[in-house]
């Protein structure tokens, strides 16, 4: 079990300042995310995107965002539990036990809910069969690309994951890679080299066509494939794999208890708390009047509810106001060694 | 005001006005009208804002983008008439367009 002062749910900017505001105030933070990769929306939908509305910051990328995010709060040296979802709550005497989908179990006072929109996970195929064969012939990720040697493999999309995936496995394997459209959106460099394995007929590529079913009874025998027009084909595979990025969703954090407003959670501007003690939703997924889905919303939000948090934690002790440009006590949680 | 008609996809049809310089997308969501998710809030980044565009309407619209094009490849079930909503500004032109929602967004 691991204890601590705040556990934060999602490693976006919101989630990753708010760590910050808990540090200069002297509280500790554990951060929880579903993702592999640190920084959320930015990191996963928009890295290369500039972004004009970070103050200070005349421009910046999600990628750079998320970087001079983590510079900030090195001083506090915490820990990112990644591919981590949060799973279960239960209230303990003293504030919350949390447990994950790795069987990480946190307890701690508070709970700062940063999960944006929810958690990523992969887009799946729309046909019903999928979900029956999903693990048994139907991956959205690999795990351990040897399972797939000598074996019938379909390929659907038209990104870089499955333009890689194609011609890696395409070195041990019979593959077939489909997709809606003629262009692939992945790297050009990475089209070409498909293209080129077409041709020497180490790679086939089907375009455009879409899934219409999988056949099979234990385990896939075939799919069937067509085009807008309704041309239709049938293809011979063991296995079919989906590469259609990522979607997001509240998961388990809606069986909470908390009061939900569509696909956000209430909150009380003071202190940015939920219906329930103890935690707290603060960034794109809090609502209240007038609510903006800004970053720079998310960040007044956090430093907020981090003081929040102060009291919950140190019930015994009382929160001081104070600015990081005087405050000798900050200075040292900061690191900082000023000669005064 | 521009009218739009959105179809969900259980037939359900609602038709609102639409003040021009907003996105068919926003059309929906500001007059809650169920079917479309818009998670990313307009930029083009998640596909859950897809529909499909009348066929009579389809080629009305302004062409397509290769951001927008590239979105579709992960939008729920697209076909030739596919777009996604936040990338459909309303303009007086675009009076009477009739968009359909797919079963599901994602």
């Amino acid at each position: 079990m691991i204890k601590t002062d705040v556990l934060i749910i999602g490693a976006g900017p919101v989630g990753i300042f708010v760590v910050q505001q808990l540090g200069l105030i002297g509280l500790k933070a554990e951060v929880v995310d579903n993702l592999d990769k640190i920084g959320g929306q930015c990191i996963e939908l928009y890295p290369d995107k500039p972004i004009y509305d970070i103050p200070a910051l005349p421009e910046c990328t999600g990628e750079s965002l998320t970087n001079n995010l983590l510079e900030q709060i090195k001083p506090f040296k915490t820990n990112f539990h990644l591919n981590e979802r949060v799973q279960e709550i239960s209230k303990e005497q003293n504030g919350w036990k949390v447990a994950t989908s790795g069987n990480k179990i946190f307890s701690a006072p508070n709970i700062i809910i940063a999960a944006g929109v929810g958690s990523f996970e992969p887009r799946k195929f729309s046909v019903k069969e999928a979900e029956k064969f999903e693990n048994n012939g139907v991956f959205y990720s690999i795990k351990d690309k040897t399972y797939f040697k000598n074996k019938k493999i379909c390929i659907f999309g038209g990104g870089d994951s499955a333009l890689d995936w194609a011609i890696e496995l395409a070195k041990f394997a019979e593959v077939t890679l489909v997709h809606r459209r003629n262009e692939f959106r992945g790297a050009e460099h990475s089209a070409t080299i498909a293209r080129k394995l077409e041709k020497e007929g180490k790679l086939k590529i089907k375009t455009p066509y879409q899934i219409v079913s999988i056949e099979g009874e234990d385990k896939i025998k075939g799919i069937t494939i067509k085009t807008d027009e309704g041309k239709i084909e049938k293809i011979d595979t063991d296995c079919v794999l989906g590469f259609f990025g990522l979607i997001m969703k509240l998961g388990p954090i809606t069986e909470w208890g908390l009061n939900l407003d569509k696909k956000t959670i209430p909150v009380n501007t003071e202190t940015f708390q939920t219906n329930k003690e103890g935690i707290f939703a603060i960034g794109d997924i809090c609502t209240y009047p007038g609510k903006l889905k800004l970053i720079l919303s998310g960040f007044h939000e956090g430093a907020l509810a981090a003081r929040a948090c102060f009291k919950l934690a140190r019930p015994n002790e009382k929160y001081r106001f104070e600015f990081t440009t005087t405050s000798k006590t900050l200075h040292g949680r900061l690191g900082v060694k000023k000669d005064d | 005001m521009p009218k739009i008609t959105y179809i969900e996809h259980n037939g359900k049809s609602h038709t609102v006005e639409v003040a021009k310089e907003l996105t068919v997308m926003e059309g929906a969501v500001q007059n809650n009208i169920p079917g479309i998710d818009a998670d990313c809030g307009g930029s083009c980044a998640c596909a859950t804002c897809h529909v499909y565009v009348d066929e009579k309407w389809f080629n009305k619209l302004p062409k397509i983008e290769s951001a927008e094009e590239d979105m579709l490849d992960v939008a729920f079930e697209p076909n030739k008439f596919s777009r996604l909503g936040c990338q459909i500004t309303i303009t007086e032109e675009l009076d009477g367009l009739v968009v359909k929602m797919p079963s599901k967004q994602a």
